[in-house]
């Protein structure tokens, strides 16, 4: 039988704030265990929450992003669990009345059509601290650095078909919160979290199968391993004779598999009700409009730009639009050549290569946008040829200088002195009599050849097309 | 509304408190009392009625996102039943 | 033997400013006091006298040298359940017995801006869940006038301290009738403030929306000294208000003549002591005879504020005291076999019975389920409790009634029996769910027991409340009665 899968997400964005969601103690990252968890955070008795006035604009922002309902009014919720990282005993959550309501982003599938996926709905909350289970004499270490951190929790309509279309989503929605600066995006860092929802049927039915929750999927990687690692699994288990459970998984990249949750095996009664120490927030449209005035270019608009302004690929469009950062490299790199196709294909080819490989981000290139239009500058202008450019690059990448500094002390500079190339063109003529014979009774596939030995001559410096013409020329004589 | 042991016992875990056998029955009177008090309220009816969480119908005020804490973890572990190394410890935790 | 005890808070300020006495002097006699009766009442968890007389030894340098404030010198003590910096603070509670707050209240940094001395923390119900101070971990108070028979609570220790002259003042907390009841049934004054007139950070929750902070001394002038340094704005707490706070002093003489006095008939119904009718209506003549008008009106949702304060404050509490699990602080069992076994044997031994029935009562109502039923529908009716106030307030401007149904009831006779404990409070717990202000005034006495008269006020009108009580202290002594055994 043929399956389909049916995959809902909800990610967990840690909004950028400087201090945390309902106390002033630092969201830093990284420092020593519960240095940065004050009287509020680790919830001594009598102490009161007071909602940063940041995290409403960041939700703000991004509900406006996706074409959302921002309500006028929501409320803040407990949500009553016990666990060690959760020094309340409750978490302070929105449930009945989210601060952003249904909306929606595009993505764009392989094929190269765009899909719609829905957004349910976006809430604040604060984020959990961190057990350590390494061994403290048997037991497990409680960090509450990260207790309080805002997170405007994401979630998705079960829109989405393959694991695939969840990595395009979560990308489009990973670089979404960047272009909104609400995020850092540091996945190793868990800023920006996923839980996948996950079921699969009978193709051409129309009910949803029982689901099961994976939890603890912190790269784009582990995303698609691990949904198509439970899509299987479920397909396996009905095909088998058995039946998918609602359950709980957590997802294990080292042994790339699921596995049920002991923590989360009891069913939960969370006994949400309205949080008494917080007043409802509201959010009217003059404030709304503020938000929305200062709201960036989002990826979507860019790309539109791009394709109408410099005539760009929709494919390219997309790569260069997909983080801020990019987009940005992109813009000065295409200011200063004033070619937008020539930058485009080489931000998206030579750069974008050497980036993957080094698994580094735009913002961690070695060569910075001003440097690489120098180097783009010159092969437009004919200086060297794009041959010569990678091997400029590479230099350049190595920290070895400007493009025009290793141009002027490698000598690369492009011969166009066509006197110059015309003697190259006589020597290698004169040293093959035989293979010229040929190629004058009609063997073309010599041409390569002959221009190949005159590059080669010319150490790679002279002009090609130039090579190829005086050779044109040199036939007709 | 009457609650027996097997109610207790269920609401006494929910809410992470360990009652001894023997207490249980009291604990189930008490509670079903307790209900039977609360069942009053349904003489009236409150159909549309707006549910009230607060005295006063005021919004929430904004805290501005600036960092006020410095680290005051040795202060706060000081009541702290079992830490070390600044983290607070509790019996092995299995996710 | 000085005779400080006998005077009121204003009259020691007045002392301390002339120079007559010094804070140290006073600060001492109080200590002795404590000392001397103490044994008897159980109303201090804590005494903290090295640093109350070093405290008062800086008063009186600030006396000595200006810039003293009307409470700078002035003994008082606070219930355990405003965390104070360094100094234990229990909550009455088993699970609190080793807690010593690193932080102060706001509550109690603003005294101690002042200058005011704290001799020490007062008893109280367990985690204030209580009307008669039994629940305590720390064992019951006596009250003052009858040492058989209850203070009230859940802030009895500090009812009773100030009926007995052992503080010339003290704080409370009123979620249900935790000021209010003690303070009738000691025979002191108390006030319930409008909520979110005091802060309510650092003072230990147990039902959020109800929570709040007030005085409890011997008049309404004392009162109305002492709320205006509690009173006033904080950012630390969200559900505190922004509004400009008074100098409470200053209307207190204000004439009183067409005064309209509300008198629900829900709070004169068969419930009421025969005894204790007769002295409220004894208090109302007199309210009369100082130009008051008495208007009958009705609070015709009044009836349903007890079956709706026991779904509320428990829902509220059940969330409200899940922090105290055994990790961060407090009491944790011996040798937990794992993490289970330690929140349900931390909790189950570190509350008392009354706390785990009012954490599980709220726990079932919120629960999948029931949630509507209950907590929404609680909800909903403490709507239509808060539009009776907000109708009666349009006719009258206090409403008038007993504080308590009855007179103080002997030890152990209610301890076995929630629901009778729970009526109790039949006539102070709508005012907390309205969040109005109200008060309780000493009246006169019921088998020689105090009896107090309950005055309510619209939101923010504590002036009015102080003043009204005040106007009837003038002409009468019921507040400066003192129990013979601690004269």
């Amino acid at each position: 039988m043929n399956y389909e899968a049916v995959i809902g997400l909800e990610i967990h964005v840690q909004l950028a704030t400087k201090s945390k969601i309902f106390s002033g103690a630092s969201t830093a990252y990284g420092a020593e265990p519960n240095t940065q968890a004050c009287a509020v955070d680790v919830a001594l008795p009598g102490v009161l929450p007071v909602l940063n006035t940041e995290a409403v604009h960041m939700a703000a922002k991004f509900g406006l992003a996706i074409e959302a309902e921002v309500a006028h009014r929501s409320v803040f919720a407990r949500k009553n669990y016990f666990y060690p990282d959760l020094p309340k005993g409750y978490q302070i959550s929105q449930f009945e009345l989210p601060i952003v309501g249904s909306g929606h982003i595009d993505i764009e599938l392989e094929s190269g059509e765009t899909k719609r996926v829905g957004v349910t709905r976006a809430h604040l909350e604060e984020d959990a601290g961190k057990s350590l289970h390494e061994d403290f004499a048997g037991m497990t270490g409680i960090d509450l650095n990260r207790a309080g951190t805002p997170l405007l929790e994401v979630v998705s309509e079960p829109d989405m078909r393959s694991a695939a279309e969840a990595v395009a989503y979560m990308k489009k929605m990973h670089s979404l919160v960047r272009y909104l600066e609400i995020c850092d995006g540091n996945m190793q860092e868990g800023s920006f979290r996923c839980d996948a929802n996950i079921s699969v049927r009978p193709k051409g039915q129309q009910a949803f199968g029982t689901r099961a929750e994976i939890k603890n999927m912190n790269s784009f990687r582990f995303v698609e391993r691990a949904i198509n690692h439970e899509i299987e699994r479920q397909i396996d288990l009905i095909e088998d004779g058995g039946e998918v459970v609602q359950e709980t998984r957590l997802y294990d990249a080292n042994k790339d598999e699921t596995r049920p949750m002991r923590s989360k095996e009891e069913a939960n009664d969370y006994r949400y009700f309205p949080d008494p120490d917080l007043l409802p927030v509201f959010i009217d449209d003059v404030y709304l409009d503020q938000v929305r005035k200062l709201l960036p270019e989002l990826p979507d608009q860019k790309k539109q730009r791009y394709i109408q302004t410099f005539g760009l690929s929709s494919y390219d469009a997309s790569v260069l639009t997909s983080s801020r950062e990019l987009a940005d490299y992109f813009e000065i790199v295409t200011a200063k050549t004033g070619d937008a196709k020539l930058s485009a294909n080489w931000i998206s080819g030579e750069l974008a290569a050497r980036l993957n490989k080094e698994e580094l981000e735009i913002g961690a290139s070695r060569v910075s946008a001003e440097a690489y239009a120098e180097l783009l500058t010159r092969i437009k202008d004919n200086t060297i040829s794009g041959k010569i450019a990678k091997d400029v690059f590479e230099a350049m990448w190595n920290g070895e200088g400007s493009a025009d500094e290793i141009i002027g002390s490698r000598g690369l500079k492009q011969i166009t002195d066509s006197g110059a190339i015309e003697a190259m063109v006589d020597a290698v003529v004169a040293s093959n009599p035989e293979q010229f014979e040929q190629l004058k009774g009609g063997k073309d596939k010599l041409m390569g050849f002959f221009v190949g030995q005159v590059m080669k001559a010319s150490k790679g410096k002279a002009n090609p097309a130039q090579v190829n013409e005086l050779m044109r020329k040199k036939l007709q004589d | 509304m009457s609650l027996d042991a097997n109610d207790i016992k269920a609401i006494a875990k929910l809410a992470r408190l360990k009652i001894d056998e023997a207490d249980v029955p009291g604990y189930a009177t008490n509670l079903s009392n307790i209900l039977d008090l609360v069942e009053h309220m349904n003489s009236v009816d409150t159909e549309g009625v707006v549910p009230m969480s607060h005295p006063l119908d005021v919004a929430q005020r904004l805290r501005e996102d600036i960092v006020t804490e410095t680290n005051q973890r040795d202060e706060l572990q000081k009541n702290a039943p079992a830490v070390q190394d600044g983290l607070y410890l509790v019996p092995r935790v299995i996710e | 033997m000085s005779h400080y005890h006998e005077k009121s808070l204003t009259e020691l300020s007045r002392l301390l400013h002339a120079g007559d006495i010094s804070s140290v002097e006073l600060t001492d006699a109080y200590l002795s006091r404590i000392k001397q009766h103490d044994a008897v009442l159980n109303s201090f968890i804590t005494v903290v006298g090295d640093q109350a007389m070093q405290q008062a030894a800086e008063a009186d340098k600030v006396l000595r040298s200006g810039g003293a404030g009307p409470l700078t010198g002035v003994p008082i003590a606070h219930k355990d359940i405003f965390c104070t910096q360094g100094i234990k603070t229990s909550c009455g509670s088993k699970m609190l017995d080793s807690f010593i707050s690193p932080y102060d209240a706001t509550v109690v940094s603003r005294f101690k801006q002042t200058g005011a001395i704290v001799l020490g923390k007062t008893n109280m119900d367990e985690f204030a869940m209580g009307s008669s101070n039994e629940t305590s971990y720390y064992g019951p108070v006596k009250n003052p006038w009858d040492i058989g028979t209850v203070p009230g609570g859940s802030s009895g220790g500090s009812a009773a301290a100030v009926a007995a002259r052992l503080t010339p003042a003290a704080t409370g907390t009123d979620t249900g009738g935790s000021i209010r009841q003690p303070a009738a049934l000691c025979g002191i004054t108390g006030l319930k403030p409008t909520y979110g007139l005091v802060s309510r950070y650092g003072m230990i929750a147990f039902a959020s929306s109800l929570d709040q902070g007030g005085p409890m001394a011997q008049s309404a002038e004392d009162c109305a000294l002492l709320l205006s340094t509690m009173a006033g704005f904080d950012e630390k707490d969200s559900t505190s208000i922004e509004t400009s706070i008074p100098d409470y002093s200053i209307g207190l003489e204000n004439p009183i003549e067409g005064l309209r006095i509300g008198l629900p008939k829900e709070y004169f119904d068969e419930g009421l002591d025969d005894n204790v009718r007769q002295v409220i209506q004894s208090a109302l003549d007199r309210y009369r005879e100082l130009g008051a008008e008495l208007v009958d009106i009705a609070l015709p949702n009044s009836g349903l504020s007890v079956p709706v304060y026991y779904v509320v404050a428990p829902a509220e509490c059940s969330a409200n005291l899940s922090r105290f699990d055994g990790v961060r602080y407090g009491y944790r069992c011996d040798e937990p076999r794992d993490l289970f076994d330690l929140y349900t044997r931390s909790r189950g031994e570190g509350f008392g019975a009354e706390v785990k029935r009012r954490i599980m009562v709220g726990t079932y109502a919120l629960s999948a389920g029931y949630y509507d039923a209950y907590y929404l529908k609680a909800q909903q009716l403490r709507h239509l409790i808060s539009d009776d106030f907000k109708r009666a307030f349009e006719q009258v401007d206090v409403i008038m009634g007993p504080a308590s149904p009855e007179p103080a009831f002997k030890l152990g006779e209610k301890a076995e029996d929630p629901i009778s404990m729970y009526l109790s409070d039949i006539y102070t717990i709508a005012v907390n769910l309205a969040g109005v202000p109200g008060m309780s005034v000493p009246v006169g006495f019921a088998d020689n027991k105090p009896v107090g008269l309950q005055i309510i006020g619209n939101y923010f009108d504590e002036s009015r409340l102080l003043n009204v009580a005040h106007k009837y202290q003038q002409s009468t002594d019921w507040h400066r009665q003192i129990p013979e055994d601690f004269n």
